[in-house]
Parts: C-alpha cells; structure tokens; sequence
C-alpha cells in the first residue's frame, strides 16, 4: 500500500511538474566545438535534430558565468543544426543551451554543453593558396637559377620601354623638364613601388643628361624614397651637385588637389615628356589630356584595369598591368629580373591551362556526364 | 651596411607578413595590428616632412619669385589657415586657459568658429566644405569635357582596331541609354553581353598578370633581388 501511494505520488508530480514546465526532459547533448581556422575568437554549437516532432526553431542560450544563467544569445530556423558563435575570448570556457521551439507552441530542451574556442596556427582554408604560391616562389627561383648560370631567356618587346629613352632624349635635346608622376598610391602599393624602381632608371638618364626632373609626390612616404633614390642615382653618375634638392616635393594628399597642381605644372613648365607610373583613379584621364595638349610625349603604367582605356587613349605608349612589373628586369636585362620575368610566364601559362581544363568540365557537368565539384572545390577559397 | 641592413629589415618583414597570412591565431593577429599602429605613426611623422617639403618649395617661389609664384602664396595662406583654423581651438585653451574659452571670450560666432576643431561649424569644416569640396568637385568635373575630347580623338576609324573599337564603344553607350522603345531590348543586351564576356575576359586575363607581377615584385623585393627602392640602381 505504501508503495503504491509513492508511485501514485511521484507520477502526480511528474505530470504536474510536465504541465507546469514548458521545457520537457533533454533529448540529447548538444556539442560545443572549437571553430576551426580562427584566432580563437568562435565555437561552433552543433544539436541534433529532436526526432518525431515538427521544430519551428531553436532558441540558443550562452551561460553568463557572472549571473551563472543562460541569457538568450539567437534564434535559427528549426531546420538548422548548428551555429558559430564569434567574438569570444580566446581560451575561456562558454556554456550553451539550446532549447527547441515546436510547431504546437511548446518547447522543449535539446540538451547543454560546453566548450572553449582555441587559436589555430594554421588556415586550412588558405592551404591551396600556399600551394600556389610556393609553386610560383620554386617557379621563379627556378627560372632565376636558369639565368644565373647564363641561358639565354628571350623576353618580347614592350613599345613603352623602349620609348623611355627617346622620350628623355627628346626632352634633352628641347631642353625642357621631364615630368614623373608616381600615381596616388601609398609607398605599401605595389605599383607605387614599381613606378619607384621605373623612376629610378630615369633618375640616371637624367642625371648623365643633366635634364631637369620635377617629380610632385602626393605621399609624403613616397616623396621621402623617391627623394634618396633620385639622389643616389645622381651620385651614382658621378653628378651629385647637379641633383636638385626640391625637384622632388610633397603637393598635397587630396586627388584632385593633386591633379590641379599637377596640371598647373604641366602648362607653366611645358616638360617635354610626361612619366605617369603607379596607382591611378579618376585623375588619370584629367592629367594625361591635359598633357596630350601640352604637346608631350607621354608614357603611361598602371595596374589598374579601369585606368586602362583612359592612358591608352591620350597617351603615346601605355604599360598594361604586368608590363609596369616588368620594366626594371626589361630596362636593367638583369638576368636575375629576367629569370623572375620567364617565371611568371610560365605560371600563366599553367593558369590557362587549369581554365581550360575546367571549362572543358564545366561544360561535362552541363551535359550530366561527370561530376566535376571537386575541381571547383580545389580553387575555392573560404574566408 | 648602409644597404645590407635595410635589405635583411625588408626581408624579415616582408616574410612575416607573408606567413602571417596564413596564420590566424591571435597573436598573429596582434602582430599584424601592431605593425599597422606603427604604420600610423610613421605616416604622422612623414606628413610633418611633407609640410615642410611644401613650405620650403613654394617659399622658395616666391623669394625669387619664379613663375606662377603668385599660386604659391594661395598655396602657403591656404595650408597656414587650415593650420590656424584647425589648432586655435587647442591654442586658444592653452593660452587663454579653458575658463574664458568657454565664457565666450570670442562671441558666439567666434568662439564656435575657433573652438571646435574640426568639428561640424568649426573654422577648419567651414574651409573645408565651402571652399576645398567646391574645388575638388570643379576639377572632378572637368573629366566630363575630357572625356568628350579623348573619345573623338580615339573614335577616328584609322585601323581595324580602331574600327571594332568605334562600333564597339556605340553599341555599349546606345545600349546604356533607355531606347528600348525605339529599337527594342536587342541593343542593352548586346551592350551587356559585351561587357559580361569579351570584355570581362580580357579584363580578367590582364588581372591574372596583374596578380603574378605583384607576387614576383614581391618576391624579387623580399628576396633582395629587385634593389632599385633602396636608392640608385645597382
């Protein structure tokens, strides 16, 4: 009899308890992982789907270790089983509870669990970009290892480089200036840094000619390096006294309060040649018209693609892209450069050989013959 | 020394920030962050080189009044009103102490004019929005007539190229003009078909070498190969 009334009384309250709670007993845990390829800063709250019944959402709940309770953290789709969160400290233990919100309004627990989010020291996500690179670096050394030891490497004609030498000769023989403008980029800009090593070349060709060299500078980084590189060439010539102190100056970091001054320049001074070397924007087609009106020869070379057109149009010989790379190795013939040179021809060549060769699989998938995912998958790149 | 040193300086620079791509732990992070902070600071201290750069120039101009030096002395009001304009406020405190700025000393309109740096109604955003947004924008404008003069010098049909290039550049500017009334949705789809495959191939074949030339001046410059940055060309 006694045993009797204790069932009787522990399944009264549990049907109690169960129409008084909203949340049932837990179905499962649920896991708490270190997100991968972070900074440590993300853990990844992965649950079970509860079987049998219809789930509207989940509801996830993160453990406030000062309160010591769960406080709402987000809600997701029921049909969703996991969710990073970020934004943690690195090394700390969270807790979460997710609770399921189900279709007839009641919810019910999915279960808790913890974790603690890590820094990794390597991005798996990143792992084909490190295979291409190094590929590309053994490339390169490669082909630079080839020239050192005296191949010949053909390297084709870039109608812009050859032309420096006639554009400074002509300025030369007008006696009038040359004008080098390095774009707008910073001294951190790849191109700003190959219009730095273009300027260089034309420093000592100056400098042997004893031609005026006004170089106006829109960063005053930039203006700095280009001003010790302009001297050493001249010293280098055997002319340090002909090396003029302000012939490269800061203007201003405003575009087109660059651009003014610059165009100003261009029509007081009427330099005979125009260099526009570097990062360009808006500005480009502004400087170089204004140039092409002046009557100068104009050599152009950006890496902006949009630039393109503009340079192309108004001056006499534009560098696309790469040839802006190129010209130290093409200037100096430099074995080392042209080694470097052959590299990135050949990594271009096995490009297009990887686009070809997915086009040709694309075009497979299309018709339902392979699967061909895992191609794409190769080239992928999660951030 | 005078080179090797700023040479094994790039090296190791240059190679941590390329290994520090591919790590993302938080104390890679915090590198990264702190070279940035130092970035700053550097930027700060060539600006004032800049400045001076600036002053020397445009004084020299004017002391031996060379041509255009006029321009200079717009140029040298101009750079010490943003100065004034942009520090008074500062200098009004220090000299005149925080007390009697802000009883007004000035007036109303001066004391706003002066005390707020560049905030909002300040002297320095009064300069700044009426007089250098004004010109920055006429200049900018000036890309509307240049382009017109650039397109008819470049439209002229003297090549084949030329030619493709003429027709070209019609059916995308006809195509971005709302005709479809009149000539129907044929021409906005060729114009974008266009843009979307032969012009975005070539595009996208120019970015390819683009992205490969940065990588091996990068190379060549870690590695001490190309050494023209450090002055000179040897």
């Amino acid at each position: 009899m006694r045993k009797l009334v204790v069932i009787c009384v522990v399944i009264t309250g549990a049907l109690l308890i169960s129409g008084c709670q909203e949340i049932d007993t837990e179905v499962s845990a649920v896991t708490v992982m270190d997100a991968p390829n972070d900074s440590g800063g993300g853990v990844v709250v992965a649950w079970p789907a509860p079987a049998g019944v219809k789930v509207d959402s989940f509801a996830i709940e993160r453990l406030d270790p000062e309160t010591g309770k769960y406080t709402p953290l987000t809600t997701v789709k029921g049909d969703e089983t996991f969710l990073e969160d970020t934004g943690l400290t690195p090394n700390a233990d969270y807790s979460y509870r997710v609770v399921a919100n189900l279709a007839d309004g009641k919810t019910t627990a999915v279960g808790e669990g913890a974790g603690r989010p890590t820094g990794e020291w390597f991005n798996f996500n990143r792992l084909n970009v490190l295979v291409g690179v190094v590929s590309f670096v053994v490339l390169v050394l490669v082909f630079i290892s080839m020239a050192r030891g005296g191949k010949e490497l053909f390297v084709r004609k870039i109608a812009g480089l050859e032309a420096v030498d006639e554009a400074i000769g002509r300025a030369t023989e007008m006696g009038k200036p040359i004008l080098f403008v390095s774009g707008l980029g910073d001294a951190s800009d790849i191109a700003t840094i190959a219009a730095m090593t273009i300027l260089a070349k034309v420093a000592r060709k100056t400098a042997e000619y004893e031609t005026p060299l006004i170089v106006p500078c829109r960063d005053p980084i930039v203006m700095m390096v280009e001003k010790e590189m302009v001297r050493e060439a001249y010293t280098e010539v055997g002319r340090p006294d002909a090396f003029e102190e302000d012939s490269v100056f800061y203007v201003t970091d405003s575009q087109f309060g660059y651009v003014a001054a610059v165009d100003g320049i261009m029509l007081r001074e009427r330099p005979a040649t125009n260099f526009y070397m570097g990062a360009f924007y808006a500005e480009s087609l502004i400087l170089a018209e204004t140039g092409a009106q002046t009557g100068a020869i104009q050599i152009a070379g950006t890496d902006r693609v949009t630039q393109f057109p503009f340079f192309i149009t108004a001056c006499d010989y534009t560098l696309m892209g790469e040839e802006l790379y190129a010209a130290t190795a093409y200037l100096g013939r430099d074995p080392l450069m042209l080694g470097s040179l052959k590299g990135q021809d050949w990594a271009k060549a096995v490009i297009l050989v990887i686009l070809i060769v997915g086009a040709i699989l694309i075009a497979l998938t299309g018709l339902g013959e392979v699967d061909t995912t895992w191609f794409a998958r190769l080239f992928e790149t999660v951030s | 020394m005078r080179r090797e040193v700023p040479l094994f300086i790039c090296f190791i620079m240059g190679a941590l920030m390329a290994v520090q791509f591919f790590v993302p732990h938080q104390f890679s992070i915090t590198l990264y962050q702190y070279m940035l902070r130092w970035l700053i600071i550097v930027l700060t201290f060539a600006m004032l080189l800049g400045i001076g750069s600036l002053i020397k120039v445009h004084s020299y101009k004017v002391r031996f009044k060379r041509e255009g030096w006029g321009y200079s002395i717009v140029a040298l009001i101009g750079l010490a009103m943003s100065i004034v304009t942009g520090m008074a406020g500062i200098l009004g405190r220090l000299i005149l102490g925080q007390e009697r700025m802000a009883e007004g000393f000035f007036g109303d309109f001066l004391f706003t004019f002066f005390n707020s740096g560049i905030d909002l109604g300040s002297g320095f955003m009064w300069l700044f929005s009426y007089i250098q947004i004004p010109m920055q924008a006429t200049m900018f404008s000036l890309l509307a007539f240049f382009i017109v003069s650039a397109s008819f010098r470049t439209f002229r049909a003297r090549s084949l190229e030329a030619f493709l290039l003429l027709i070209a550049a019609i059916i995308v500017m006809l195509g971005r003009v709302p005709l479809e009334g009149i000539v129907g949705q044929w021409l906005p789809d060729l114009a974008e078909w266009i843009l979307e495959y032969p012009n975005m191939a070539a595009k996208r074949g120019i970015m390819i070498g683009v992205g490969l030339g940065a990588m091996s001046m990068a190379l060549k410059i870690i590695l001490g190969i190309e050494r023209s940055w450090l002055g000179g060309t040897e």
